[in-house]
């Protein structure tokens, strides 16, 4: 076959979307089904914060605020208005883009680890806020009332597969976002950011702006995941959807597999979630932290023995990209 | 609100601030040599309160009397972290600044997770230290023993380290390698080496705050976690790789904290500075005394 090398690309996204989909028909077991999800669920928060953190260079370990946005806008209008879940998902999501523009416009101005450290220091901020905000259930945070199993509700108990099939359409469609990106002149423009600002700058590249862009894409995507997850296990508090943790999480499986390009992120999560699950099964009842040991071991060596990424690992073309 | 209690938290804010500025001087000190961020800094801090734990456990020595031998122990560490680990992580040839960022995260982890296995995940602390519950009182301001010393003691580090730097041979050699990395082979100094007694200089320093610490606050797996984006704040707050910048803005950070605690629910405290960061970097995008 004689397509172009992104036509090639989007049909290696069909086919392993199709086998993922194929997948819930051999994998009975809720234990596997909630790793799949999990795993799916990384992949797509993950390609969101490649959009700001890999293409455009600039590193946000904030991104917690913006799922604890989506995680908290929705269930709030759920739970004290009776809004269902959609409309709940893309307010926040646009309300997490205009936080992000909000934020980004001072915040542009910082380089390097000044910049890592304001992203961090802000969702601490909003983290701290959340803790002690009594309306939003503070510390104790929300549980999600059930209204009954149904795809308005976005609710269902028992049954895990319409999240699975949600979820993989959510990955689906933050990689399609991100193919989309690489091919227009912000893909174009952001990696010019990422490699020499300066440069861009000079060649007329509007680099604040496209700084603003990547961010608002970013933060929407990463807002309706904090949705999406907040339905998924039906309660929230700032610990487990807030945390600092939660920041290094979506950023872990982009440096892992490959930062800034297509799909570094997937294949990151695709290791990094079911062996984080997988080890905490095993070791992490024990409470020994045998898992953390595991992990953090698997982290270095990957970080060191491939600083492309693992993407690299498969086609020349990917390690290209990985190392411009 | 009365002027006594104001001053008194000014005080407390005071004695915080400068050990602060001690956990986060060798964090600075680092990063000005070589542009590496050590991730596990936090962790760095934690093992050297449980090497405190340890001896006083052990031999019944005093924090203050194995505060030297927990700063030694943690220089071999710093030594060694960089020849096992951050030398490899400096020879990536793409996306640098995220291979030390991760490996240095990874790092992190698996010290975490070898206290838990070691140490189990049990709180601890150090009971009968010679400054433990006693306090000083000075014209009715009450100064807890511990965190005077604590004080004390970084303040006599800050010394030394001024003039390790600037009246020293090897001070120099470390400034001229922080300089220029690559010309310094010209005469003679292998940058290797001043790599390794960077990381083993910068992790003494917090070894002996980790002494200091271990004396009134509770020794477990986590507890770098709490103070390590401190002392990221501290040190950009101050200006990466300004020693005298990690000083000011330790102090700084102490006495915003105790202000902040005084307005606000004391779980809130951390939100001062926290804006102050924000306040200083939108106006100094390089921190107070950073040139990097």
């Amino acid at each position: 076959m004689s397509r172009n090398p992104r036509q090639r690309e989007l049909i290696t996204l069909a086919v392993v979307a199709a086998a993922l989909a194929a997948l819930p028909l051999f994998v009975k077991d809720v234990y596997l089904q909630n790793v799949l999800i999990l795993t799916l669920m990384y992949a797509a928060l993950s390609q969101s914060w490649n959009i700001l953190g890999g293409y455009c260079g600039q590193i946000s370990l904030g991104h917690a605020l913006y799922f604890g946005i989506g995680a908290y806008v929705s269930t709030i209008l759920f739970t004290k208005f009776g809004i269902v879940p959609w409309f709940g998902m893309v307010v926040s999501g646009g309300l997490a883009a205009l936080m992000a523009l909000i934020l980004g416009y001072p915040c542009f101005r910082l380089r390097g680890h000044y910049f890592t450290i304001a992203t961090i220091v802000i969702a601490e901020t909003a983290y701290l806020l959340f803790l002690n905000w009594d309306w939003v259930g503070a510390a104790l945070g929300i549980q999600i009332t059930m209204r009954g199993d149904n795809w308005l509700n976005f609710q269902f108990a028992r049954n895990k597969l319409p999240y699975f099939y949600f979820v993989l359409v959510f990955a689906c469609v933050t990689w399609l976002v991100t193919w989309i990106i690489e091919g227009s002149k912000w893909g174009y423009w952001w990696r010019a950011i990422k490699d020499n600002p300066e440069a861009a700058e000079s060649l007329g590249v509007d680099v604040f702006n496209s700084k603003m862009a990547a961010a608002a894409v970013s933060a929407f995507f990463t807002a309706v995941g904090g949705s999406f997850y907040a339905q998924f296990v039906s309660y929230i508090d700032p610990e487990s959807v807030m945390s600092f943790q939660f920041s290094l999480l979506m950023a872990l499986p982009a440096v892992l597999g490959g930062i800034g390009t297509l799909w570094g992120p997937a294949l990151g999560a695709a290791i990094l979630i079911p062996l984080t699950e997988f080890t905490r099964s095993y070791f992490g009842g024990s409470g020994k932290g045998t898992d953390l040991i595991i992990y953090g071991v698997l982290i270095m060596i990957i970080a060191l023995a491939r600083p492309e990424g693992l993407v690299s690992l498969f086609s020349r073309r990917a390690s290209k990209q990985a190392a411009p | 609100m009365t002027t006594e209690i104001i001053i008194q938290s000014l005080v407390s804010g005071l004695l915080t601030g400068l050990i602060y500025a001690l956990i986060a001087v060798g964090l600075s000190l680092i990063f000005g040599l070589m542009d590496v961020v050590n991730f596990a800094h936090g962790e760095f801090l934690m093992i050297a309160m449980y090497a405190t734990f340890g001896l006083a456990l052990g031999v019944a020595l005093d924090p203050i009397l194995s505060a030297p031998l927990v700063a030694a122990l943690l220089f071999s560490f710093g030594a060694l972290v960089y020849v096992g680990i951050v030398r490899y992580a400096m020879r990536a040839k793409a996306n640098l600044g995220m291979v030390q960022i991760f490996a240095t995260f990874g790092l992190a982890i698996v010290m975490r997770g070898l206290a838990q296995l070691f140490f189990t995940p049990d709180y601890r602390s150090i009971s009968n230290t010679w400054t433990g519950g006693k306090t000083l009182e000075l014209g009715g301001i009450f100064l807890p023993m511990p965190q005077l010393v604590g004080a004390m003691i970084s303040i006599f580090a800050f010394v030394a380290l001024f003039f390790l730097i600037k009246r020293t041979d090897f001070g120099k050699a470390l400034e001229a390698t922080r300089e220029d990395a690559g010309a310094v082979a010209l005469v003679g100094i292998n940058k290797n080496h001043m790599f390794t007694l960077g990381w083993g200089l910068g992790a003494s320093l917090v070894g002996l705050a980790g002494a200091v610490m271990a004396t009134f606050f509770y020794i477990y797996p986590d507890v770098g976690a709490s103070f390590a984006l401190i002392s990221y704040v501290t040190v950009a707050l101050g200006g990466f790789g300004s020693v005298f910048g990690a000083l000011v803005a330790g102090i700084i950070v102490g006495l915003i904290e105790a202000i902040t605690a005084m307005l606000v629910p004391p779980a809130l405290k951390s939100v001062g500075i926290y804006a102050l960061y924000l306040g200083v970097v939108f106006l100094r995008p390089r921190g107070l005394f950073g040139s990097l």
